[in-house]
């Protein structure tokens, strides 16, 4: 079978005819599969869903019970048949509960990867390269300035600058799903265990973290009933990016914007948004992660979307690889 | 080198001047010699290294990837340092490069290298260190860190560092080499302090305080001299034993920048003066002249000829080896007029006193000075020593009222630290256009000026009236029937082609809400392009 006749893109999602399924549709379908619970990618309102136990749940955090008309868990690793096509969930080591999907119909495997990165992270599995016939890549980070460091490197810099100034609170902007519980997490096996506090848009998702077996130590409000802005000093404050840029920041002594992305590697990126102490720490596979990838999932085709298709795109061309980019729209390819 | 690297990025992006002191004290303490005196240099500007174009440094790097990639990646980064420093390949690093380079090796590496070797002892240095270390790397090669740390701020940090006073490290500064290894020893107590031996040394210079509201009262006339406050920039002339130098208040040499007033400097010692520019016997140039000479590393001999740069003298500090400091005031004065007498009429002359009967007199003088280029007058206490630093009492200043401008504000920005979530800077614009037509010319910005409630009030008045979001900047409604009016305080205004108005606005600030008036009542251009015209 054409791997185009299995998976194609629509201005819903991308879409399998035989199986009459989407995946990560933007807009609501009648049967969809998600990777992941990220916004962009689990919507609300769709008739039935398909995903990992723990995008289920978060889903249901995020929208409520009634998010979907039925769901049903995918199994890490066990095949099922969504009308005749086989769909496997696999690791994708991208936020907890996050996996790609392999899809496989008359000899043609499509593995659409969802996000994913491969840096270890101690707050969701990791991914597991599955050799396929086409790989769906995502391109966020797909052009080869994009090096993460070592995210233990990174945090290291965070527990310095707290050190290097005790009288400011360190605001560390971290997306309220993954990558708030994983900066969270990395400080914590740095061996500080201090009281770390969180901004309110995160509570729900550390309690289920936490209900996952993954230990974040004691979280406290970041609010200042009956207490002074003093209390702050040296604190270490977690929160989403947005928050910081508003009045809410204002409860805090002198504070250090820090900012926890992989697009803080481009320096006029944090000069830019106001961040002092940028944190280089991503969900994303960096260029060497994504090229090494497709390299070991064997695929002799490459579908890119989603970020700098272009330059992933070239860069398979010189590997003899067939590439393309899948043009899908609704995702933001800034999100990290 | 990841010191340093991680130094010059930590640096760029603090905006607050107490954490960049930090930030280089720190530095300091916790990095070795020779590396910590190499990184002194560099933020100074006394490193001296070979340079490498830019154009060999993309041919360096397509050399080593796909010139497709690399388009891209420059493309998207928009800095050449930062791509060549983040897509240059990993090596493995064997045999003797096993070692990550320090910043001794990189800066030894590079002054050994000749022009036709350069660009390979690059190629292994960017082998040999990781992303940050590149990236510091190349700044070096290619000059300029724009790190946002004067010589000045250095140099402070340094005095924190050794708790001694900035004025004692200005004094050693002309006399020290990189890495100054006697200079750290001296700030950690491991050693004297090291002697002065270099000619032609700066000396740390006097400043004034402003005249305060009651300070006068209580002070009698007759303990001062007074003399005009001219606008241009304080300078510091040293010639002995045949070296010149000029200084720049701060000790920085800027000698550079006026090879034809350090030419005429035929005499044997040290006077403190303002560097103006024009011809003393016939004309003085406005600040706004002077600024052309401002900057440069070279200067056109068709701009010495139109902006000759000339010192107007107002004290002495050393003649023949004689150091004059101790001596009060006055006598400084006299020995001062003789000297200048015997110099070249045309490069420098005396700055006048200008006598008065009492403190409603100077006033009167003040207010309405004789000349454009004069912002106030000078008071001098008669009997006062030539001291170092900023010391209350002997040296007044009491300048001309500020120009005023009532503008409309257009654009608000996001501060930092205490101020990070207020929107604290301010573009303002006054009116231009036919009647009818009028729109908004932006003339300036200003950050501060106003109270901590009043900045509250100013931040609520952005977000109830945002136009557009651009990042940390938001337009703000303004036209002529709904906007923001702010008195804008000002000392002079130069010609700048950069400004759309024209002109830059000195030292702007906010000198009151004015909440009451309507928009179309702020002021018009020609209000502003009157005072350039002078």
């Amino acid at each position: 079978m054409r791997a185009r006749d299995l998976l194609r893109p629509r201005p819903e999602g991308l879409y399998c005819p035989p199986g009459d399924f989407h995946i990560d549709p933007v807009r609501p379908v009648e049967r969809a599969l998600i990777t992941h619970g990220h916004s962009d990618h689990a919507r609300s309102g769709h008739a039935s869903v398909l995903a990992t136990r723990q995008t289920l749940d978060i889903m249901a955090l995020r929208y409520g019970a009634d998010f979907a008309g039925s769901t049903q868990v995918a199994e890490i690793g066990n095949s099922q048949t969504v009308n005749g096509v086989s769909v496997t969930f696999h690791p994708a080591g991208h936020v907890l509960g996050s996996a790609q999907i392999a899809v496989e119909h008359g000899g043609t495997r499509i593995v659409a990867s969802g996000d994913y990165k491969r840096q270890a992270d101690a707050t969701c599995a990791a991914f597991e390269p599955v050799s396929c016939d086409v790989f769906i890549t995502e391109a966020t980070f797909g052009l080869p300035v994009f090096r993460h460091p070592p995210d233990t490197h990174e945090i290291g810099k965070l527990l310095a600058s707290v050190e290097q100034f005790p009288a400011r609170a360190h605001l560390v902007g971290a997306y309220a799903l993954g990558k708030a519980q994983r900066v969270i997490r990395l400080i914590r096996d740095a061996g500080y265990d201090k009281p770390i506090y969180i901004h309110g848009a995160l509570n729900k998702l550390c309690d289920y973290y936490e209900s996952q077996g993954i230990a974040l130590g004691e979280l406290r409000p970041a609010t200042v009933e009956g207490g002074s802005k003093g209390d702050f000093a040296g604190a270490i404050v977690v929160g989403p990016p947005s928050a910081f840029a508003d009045r809410w920041a204002r409860r805090f002594p002198d504070p250090m914007s820090c900012f926890a992305s992989g697009w803080m590697r481009i320096r006029q990126r944090a000069k830019q948004g106001g961040v002092e102490l940028p944190l280089i720490i991503s969900d994303h596979g960096d260029w060497d992660e994504l090229t090494r990838t497709i390299g070991e999932t064997g695929a002799s085709e490459v579908w890119a979307t989603h970020g700098r298709e272009e330059a992933l795109v070239r860069w398979c061309e010189l590997q003899g690889i067939a590439a393309r980019p899948l043009h899908l729209v609704g995702y933001e390819d800034e999100g990290d | 080198m990841q010191r340093f690297a991680e130094l010059l990025d930590r640096l760029v992006l603090t905006p607050s001047r107490n954490g960049k002191l930090t930030l280089l004290v720190d530095h300091f303490r916790s990095v070795e010699d020779p590396d910590r005196g190499l990184a002194l240099a560099a933020i100074t500007g006394d490193l001296s290294i070979s340079a490498v174009k830019p154009a060999m440094l993309r041919t360096l790097v397509t050399e080593r990837m796909d010139p497709v990639l690399f388009g891209y990646s420059y493309d998207y980064v928009g800095d050449l340092a930062e791509t060549v420093s983040l897509v240059w390949p990993e090596t493995t690093l064997q045999g003797e490069d096993v070692h990550r380079p320090t910043l001794g090796d990189v800066v030894a590496t590079l002054q050994r290298a000749s022009r036709s070797d350069g660009p390979e002892i690059l190629a292994r240095l960017l082998d040999r260190a990781d992303i940050e270390a590149r990236y510091a790397i190349i700044k070096l090669v290619t000059g300029g860190l724009r790190i946002g740390v004067s010589a000045r701020l250095a140099k402070q940090a340094l005095a924190e560092f050794g708790r001694v006073d900035v004025a004692e490290i200005e004094e050693l500064w002309h006399g020290l080499t990189p890495p100054y290894g006697e200079l750290f020893a001296w700030l950690e107590g491991r050693a004297e302090k090291p002697e002065q031996t270099a000619k032609a040394m700066f000396r740390p210079v006097m400043l004034s305080t402003p005249v305060g509201d009651s300070d006068l009262e209580k002070l009698d006339p007759h303990d001062y001299a007074a003399e005009w406050k001219w606008d241009g920039i304080r300078v510091q002339a040293v010639a002995e034993g045949g070296v010149k130098r000029l200084y720049s208040r701060t000790g920085d040499d800027v000698s550079g920048a006026f090879p034809d007033l350090v030419d005429a400097m035929e005499f044997e010692g040290t006077l403190d003066g303002e560097l103006l520019v024009g011809n003393p016997l016939e004309a003085t140039g406005t600040f706004s002249d002077l600024q052309q000479r401002l900057n440069r590393k070279t200067v056109s001999p068709k701009m010495r000829q139109q902006f000759p740069a000339f010192m107007r003298c107002y004290d002495i500090l050393v003649e023949s080896g004689e150091d004059l400091r101790a001596l009060p005031f006055a006598r400084r004065r006299q020995r001062l007029e003789h000297f200048v007498a015997t110099l070249e009429p045309t490069r420098f002359d005396l700055s006048p006193l200008a006598p008065f009967s009492g403190w409603a007199a100077l006033d009167e003088m003040r207010k309405s000075p004789p000349h454009p280029v004069i912002e106030g007058v000078m008071l001098k206490r008669r009997d006062s020593p030539y001291l170092a630093g900023r010391p209350k009492g002997p040296w007044f200043k009491w300048k001309r009222d500020p120009h005023i401008v009532d503008a409309v504000l257009m654009y608000a920005q996001r501060g930092h630290g205490k101020r990070s979530s207020f929107y604290s800077d301010y573009t303002f614009g006054v009116w231009t256009g036919p009647e009818g037509a009028e729109e908004l010319v932006p003339v300036g910005k200003a950050y501060f000026g106003f109270t901590d409630q009043e900045l509250k009030q100013i931040d609520k008045y952005v977000r109830d009236n945002t136009l557009e979001r651009f990042g940390p900047v938001r337009s703000v409604r303004a036209d002529r029937e709904q906007g923001l009016v702010l008195e804008v305080a000002f000392e002079g205004l130069n010609r700048s082609t950069r400004h759309k108005s024209g002109g830059a606005m000195r030292f702007p600030r906010i000198s009151r809400l004015r909440w009451d008036k309507p928009p179309n009542e702020a002021d018009r251009i020609e209000a502003l392009q009157a005072l350039l015209d002078r």
